[in-house]
């Protein structure tokens, strides 16, 4: 759901732009103070792998496709500021050097899909991953969060466009909305699945506070 | 530094996937393009670019075959942003160590 240039007005991708460009000056302040070593090279890794998983267009119904947005799941490997930091990053690199994404509109872009994505979305999955503990508890919690991530930027894309005064709110946020609940329906699949592989393999890869919930000291359930 | 393996084994998941998966990518309009199609204002979006990309689409230029346009440019942006990625986590870290040193 990359918005091209043209359809946000001035006032509303500059406000996006200065909402984006505040939250990842906090993120740079935040990561620099906690980064461990090891999330140097996480960094770059988490972000190829979702770069190259946005590539990868699925085929969702009526002639229309949907791809991995992928700012749950940087936020689960990286924690919300670092995985804001690698969305922006990924997000400028397909705007200058792909054209896929408009250059006025790349802080609305960064704010729908980096800042909602890694910071909502890591506020998100940390709530329901205490509602259902467990390594299970914990797949479901990253599935319905991401899922919820990508209707909401979908929904908020929608509102910065009728804002612009594009189209009315009442075409494009159903339109918006309702596509995007089948594509979430994959991006939750794709986060969920991604978790559950590295929760097996590298389980120390997972962000501290985003494995699975343990109310007794035993470990998860599953 | 300790076994380091994941980075190679990572890198090499997501250059097998932006090089190669991003060849059986579906050729439909995504989300926001098929509401912008619906909805009718498609024709908004800015006919000529603000500014020239390099690899625009997704596809390697000069190269007529486009299977293997897409999967250079994919290859080639996936390895653009390992080292973005990595030059990132370096420069915000390495910002901290000087300021650790500088105090």
């Amino acid at each position: 759901m990359h918005i091209p240039d043209g359809f946000l007005s001035t006032p509303v991708w500059v406000a996006a732009g200065a909402v984006s460009a505040a939250a990842v000056a906090v993120g740079v302040a935040r990561v620099g103070k906690n980064m461990e070593e090891k999330q140097v090279p996480l960094m770059g890794v988490v972000g190829a792998f979702i770069f190259a998983a946005q590539m990868v267009n699925f085929p969702i119904a009526s002639g229309t496709s949907g791809h991995l947005g992928g700012g749950v799941l940087a936020a689960l490997l990286l924690g919300p500021w670092a995985g804001t930091l690698i969305m922006t990053a990924i997000l400028i690199v397909q705007a200058f050097l792909f054209q896929d994404g408009g250059i006025t509109a790349l802080g609305a872009n960064v704010l729908n899909m980096g800042v909602l994505g890694s910071l909502l979305g890591f506020a998100v999955y940390r709530f329901l991953r205490r509602l259902l503990a467990g390594t299970r508890g914990a797949l479901i919690s990253a599935f319905i969060t991401a899922w919820l991530i990508v209707v909401l930027s979908a929904s908020l894309a929608a509102v910065e466009i009728a804002l612009s005064g594009t189209v009315p709110l009442r075409l494009a946020l159903p339109a918006m909305a309702g596509i995007h609940a089948l594509i979430g329906i994959v991006e939750g699949l794709i986060t969920a699945a991604a978790l559950a592989f590295l929760l097996r393999v590298r389980r120390d890869l997972v962000h501290p506070l985003c494995r699975p919930y343990a109310p007794q000291a035993a470990g998860g359930a599953a | 530094m300790k076994n380091t393996r994941w980075i190679w084994i990572g890198l090499a998941v997501a250059l097998a996937v932006g090089g190669l998966l991003s060849l059986a990518a579906s050729p439909r309009p995504d989300g926001l393009e098929r509401v912008a199609e619906d909805k009718g204002f498609l024709d908004r979006a800015v006919g000529t670019p603000l500014l020239h990309s390099p690899l625009p689409d997704y596809l390697f230029p000069g190269i007529a075959d486009e299977r293997l346009a897409t999967g250079l440019a994919g290859f080639l942006g996936t390895l653009v942003l390992f080292a973005v990625g990595t030059g990132v986590g370096w420069a915000v870290r390495g910002a901290r160590k000087a300021r650790e040193r500088g105090a």
